[in-house]
């Protein structure tokens, strides 16, 4: 089976959940020896691993006939893909975009984050799409999430392939409610057109029936997973953590300091606990439009000195912050899925999670409370600090749980998915 | 000859509140009065009432023939006479028919037979008392909170002078063995051991009204021809359940109440008796001994102790509760006792359970077991703090050393004690009619003259010109001046 997907993101150079969520997938799908997945990335950077697909970027494929020299392309985009890709797609020029800005070799550039003139990147997107989806050979289009959905519909319409979306998250859960409309339609527009839609959990799922108004029979819950933590990772983790004096505990948040994730309720938690126990610390890490108001919040609370901000962490940090931690915690508003709580989990930190995230429909080993009921999160987060029985048996069991939630068990369920949309497709 | 022992366990829990860490320090009640009140009217109401009004008419009914057996614990007792005393006027009724023993266990239904020998007797005592105070029986069978017997608990109990113990019937104690057979305690052969048959005491109590179950649906004369089905030799049937089972787990629309009332007819026709506890412990021998290294329960298909103490959450709780229990035992503070007691109920443990089936929906307010072991935590750390508060922040090496100099002392004023009465005796005869009213002023002033030249010290010596009116209590202040 072929399978063509629009994505946005790609480890190594990931900016949110997105793209590890996009590469788990991936790799999971593509144990199966007859999945062939051709993954299209608005701006590769030639370090992504290329082992189990193949990666087409947009700034790479022309939609402007230009006349160049095989020796040119190589020169010019050979370390990143073969030249004959960039033939291959020329010749499938559909239509004169010669007003477009484009460069020496006809393609158009993408930044490949999430700049002001996004809807102008996303049209751009869903142009260089259309050369693409006339070139490629492929039994099923997937795109993930709202960014590639108008690229999947014209994908669709070209070849007349079912379509897949993948919902990360939604508008819904982004901005508490208040939605902005043009996101709505395009995100709504791609729901109406997909032929089979894949939540990452049950409640974004109810989220695209109930707000997206679809029907039931095409959404389907597809729980993210994690990858096993690699040997280097591993590694970091077994060094131990940094030794503390007079047996400080430390707290941890980390993800984008945003409204979605409720920010201000882990400070509300931590002045709390911090009335009652002396040798707590927080951590806050990450950035966001909500940061400098969070350390407001914190001096007001009169906080600051055992609350900590120490920025957006990447790579080997997230991993050094987890191996600090006795106690991760997630209080988000609305969480499409969340994964790290797991990642925490697997490196053996007991989680408190909020109820309104997806991943708390698949995990049991971890504290669930609602996200604005800041007592029974400061409670939990005391308790996992003083009482050793409980942090032992979360890290344990913990670890335990996470290990059976495996990217190869998500690639067979997405592939029982594909067959009946498939059949499903053709049938009509 | 077989014979079927009926025995029902009145056990409900004191719910606790919501209990957050703030708490702390501040607030030492505990308890959710309202969920309290709520849960035990409406179990009397459900169950108790209509169930032991069943068996007052099989005692009318049936006479000598229909007998049974109770056991209370203590925070049930506490309950029934709060909210519903019409529960307790029943058992005493039916207690007047004649037809009813009652056993002892501890009074918090909770595991201090596997952890505090002393908090283990005490409790036991003290329902023993209250079981003479209501029903005017002195308990010689014992029953442990959730059946739980291991050989030694069975020797302590023995220790204690019960003739019999109830036990479960589980599979890893009894292999090949049968449990229709009356068995002893191979620490104690004189405490003998009924063995409950699990199988036929749970089609009554879990599987009656299951319709998915084979035998559904279940009548008295189908019941009782099992029973007589077995084999010849089978010498007791030991039918154990809750008395909540009636009406229930098994509710009053299944007809359950009319089955129990069904049954003793038809197993009368079938030649077989209903025995109490101590009949079938004085009348029948036992057969053997049998070995029971680890504790068993009457819970879930190990029968063993993992729904309560399964877990590291589980076991730290059972050990910070129990780590103060000599501190509450010789304390006279009787909010703490009381406290005490329940907080050592099973259930606060089972709440905390991580068994996947174990206690089904039911977990009281909790919503998760992380969520029962943080509230009990925080309420136990405030009742820590309370009990190590009265004693002064003192370490336990250097209350135990205090422990056994009190000991002493106490051995040592009984010796004097019966000096004290043989110089009275001694006066008594030499002074004749004159020193009828004087000794007792001149009794105790002449041992505080005699001793203190001997300990020289003056805090013992006030102990023990105070010693007339209360004998333990001055010594134990002298210990907590400290």
């Amino acid at each position: 089976m072929k399978v063509l997907m629009f994505g946005w993101e790609f480890p190594p150079h990931i900016l949110g959940g997105l793209g590890t969520a996009s590469y788990g997938l991936t790799k999971g799908l593509s144990l199966q020896s007859d999945m062939e997945i051709t993954f299209c990335l608005p701006k590769p950077w030639g370090d992504e691993d290329k082992s189990f697909m193949n990666i087409i970027g947009m700034n790479e494929t022309p939609v402007v006939w230009k006349d160049v020299s095989w020796e040119y392309v190589k020169e010019r985009i050979g370390h990143k893909c073969d030249p004959q890709t960039y033939f291959d797609l020329r010749d499938h020029i559909y239509a004169d975009f010669s007003y477009r800005y484009t460069d020496d070799l006809g393609c158009i550039n993408f930044s490949g984050r999430y700049p002001d003139n996004l809807h102008e990147e996303i049209n751009n997107y869903s142009i260089v799409a259309g050369v693409i989806a006339r070139q490629q050979q492929y039994d099923i289009i997937h795109a993930h999430d709202w960014l590639t959905y108008p690229a999947g519909i014209h994908a669709k319409n070209i070849s007349g392939k079912p379509l897949v979306i993948h919902v990360h998250a939604t508008d819904f859960d982004r901005s508490r409610g208040n939605v902005n409309p043009t996101v709505y339609s395009i995100e709504k527009d791609g729901m109406d057109n997909a032929d089979c839609i894949m939540c990452v959990s049950e409640l974004t799922r109810q989220t695209v029936i109930k707000h997206y108004h679809q029907d039931p029979a095409k959404c389907v819950t597809m729980h993210n997973a994690v990858y096993p933590l690699e040997p280097e990772i591993q590694e970091i983790i077994k060094k131990g953590r940094t030794k503390k004096d007079n047996n400080e505990k430390v707290v941890t948040f980390l993800g984008r300091i945003t409204m979605q994730k409720g920010p201000e309720y882990f400070v509300e938690a931590a002045a709390l606990v911090l009335q009652r126990t002396p040798n707590i610390r927080f951590c806050f890490a990450g950035s966001g439009d909500m940061l400098e108001e969070m350390i407001e919040l914190a001096a007001q609370r009169g906080i600051a000195d055992k609350f900590h901000f120490p920025g957006f962490m990447k790579g080997k940090q997230v991993y050094e912050t987890f191996r600090d931690s006795d106690v991760y915690v997630m209080p988000s508003v609305s969480e499409p899925f969340g994964i790290s709580p797991l990642e925490a989990m697997q490196c053996g930190v007991p989680s408190i999670i909020s109820k309104q995230s997806g991943c708390a429909e698949i995990l049991d080993k971890c504290i669930k409370t609602d996200y604005w009921d800041i007592h029974a999160m400061a409670d939990a987060m005391y308790s996992i600090c003083t009482n050793e029985g409980l942090y032992e048996y979360l890290k344990v069991e913990g670890i335990k749980e996470v290990d059976e939630i495996t990217w190869e068990k998500v690639g067979h369920r997405i592939r029982k998915c594909y067959d009946e949309t498939i059949e499903r497709f053709n049938r009509h | 000859m077989k014979t079927v022992c009926l025995y029902f366990e009145i056990h409900q829990n004191i719910h606790l509140k919501r209990y957050r860490f703030f708490d702390i320090g501040t607030d030492h009640y505990y308890y959710d009065d309202y969920e309290n009140e709520r849960s035990i009217t409406e179990t009397a109401e459900r169950s108790y009432e209509p169930a032991l009004k069943a068996l007052l008419e099989m005692a009318d009914m049936y006479g000598d023939y229909f007998k049974c057996a109770f056991s209370l614990s203590g925070c049930a007792i506490e309950m029934l006479e709060t909210y519903a005393p019409q529960v307790i006027e029943l058992l005493q009724e039916l207690n007047n028919k004649g037809c009813v023993e009652f056993l002892a266990e501890p009074y918090s239904h909770g595991f201090s037979s596997i952890k505090d020998a002393e908090c283990f007797k005490e409790e036991v005592d003290r329902v023993c008392k209250k079981i003479k105070a209501l029903f005017g029986q002195t308990p010689k069978v014992f029953r442990n909170s959730a059946l739980i017997y291991s050989d030694e608990i069975g020797e302590l109990v023995a220790d204690m002078g019960f003739k019999g113990m109830l036990a479960e019937g589980a599979k890893q104690v009894l292999g090949w063995k049968s449990p229709h057979f009356v068995y002893a305690c191979n620490r104690n052969p004189n405490l003998k051991l009924l063995l409950r048959d699990h199988s036929l005491s749970e089609d009554i109590s879990y599987r009656f009204n299951d319709s998915s179950w084979s035998e559904y649906p279940l009548f008295a004369d189908n019941y009782a021809q099992w029973i007589a089905n077995l084999p010849e030799e089978s010498q007791v049937i030991n039918l154990f359940m809750e008395l909540c089972a009636l009406g229930i787990f098994q509710p009053l629309s299944s007809n359950i109440l009319e089955f129990m009332k069904a049954l003793p007819a038809q197993l009368k026709e079938r030649g077989i008796t209903f025995s109490t506890p101590s009949e079938i412990c004085s009348k029948i021998k036992s057969v053997g001994t049998i070995d029971v290294p680890y504790p068993t329960s009457w819970v879930d298909e190990e029968r063993d102790l993992s729904p309560w103490l399964g877990n590291v959450m589980q076991q730290e709780a059972f050990n910070k509760l129990y780590s103060v229990a000599e501190r509450v035992r010789i304390c006279n503070d009787r909010r703490l006792k009381q406290d005490w007691d329940y907080l050592q109920a099973s259930n606060n443990f089972r709440f905390i359970s991580t068994k996947p089936n174990s206690y089904g929906a039911y977990r009281g307010i909790y919503d998760s077991p992380y969520d029962a072991f943080t509230n009990y935590m925080n309420i136990i750390g405030d009742f820590v703090t309370r009990v190590n508060n009265i004693y002064g922040g003192m370490e336990n090496e250097e209350l135990n050393s205090l422990l056994t100099t009190i000991k002493n002392q106490d051995e040592e004023l009984a010796v004097k004690e019966k000096e004290i009465k043989k110089l009275k005796q001694v006066v008594a005869k030499l002074g004749g009619t004159e020193a009828l009213e004087e000794p007792k002023a001149e009794a105790p002033a002449a041992p505080a003259k005699k001793a203190a030249p001997k300990k020289c010290a003056p805090k013992k010596a006030t102990a023990e010109k105070k010693e007339a009116p209360a004998k333990k209590a001055p010594a134990k202040k002298a210990a907590t001046k400290k």
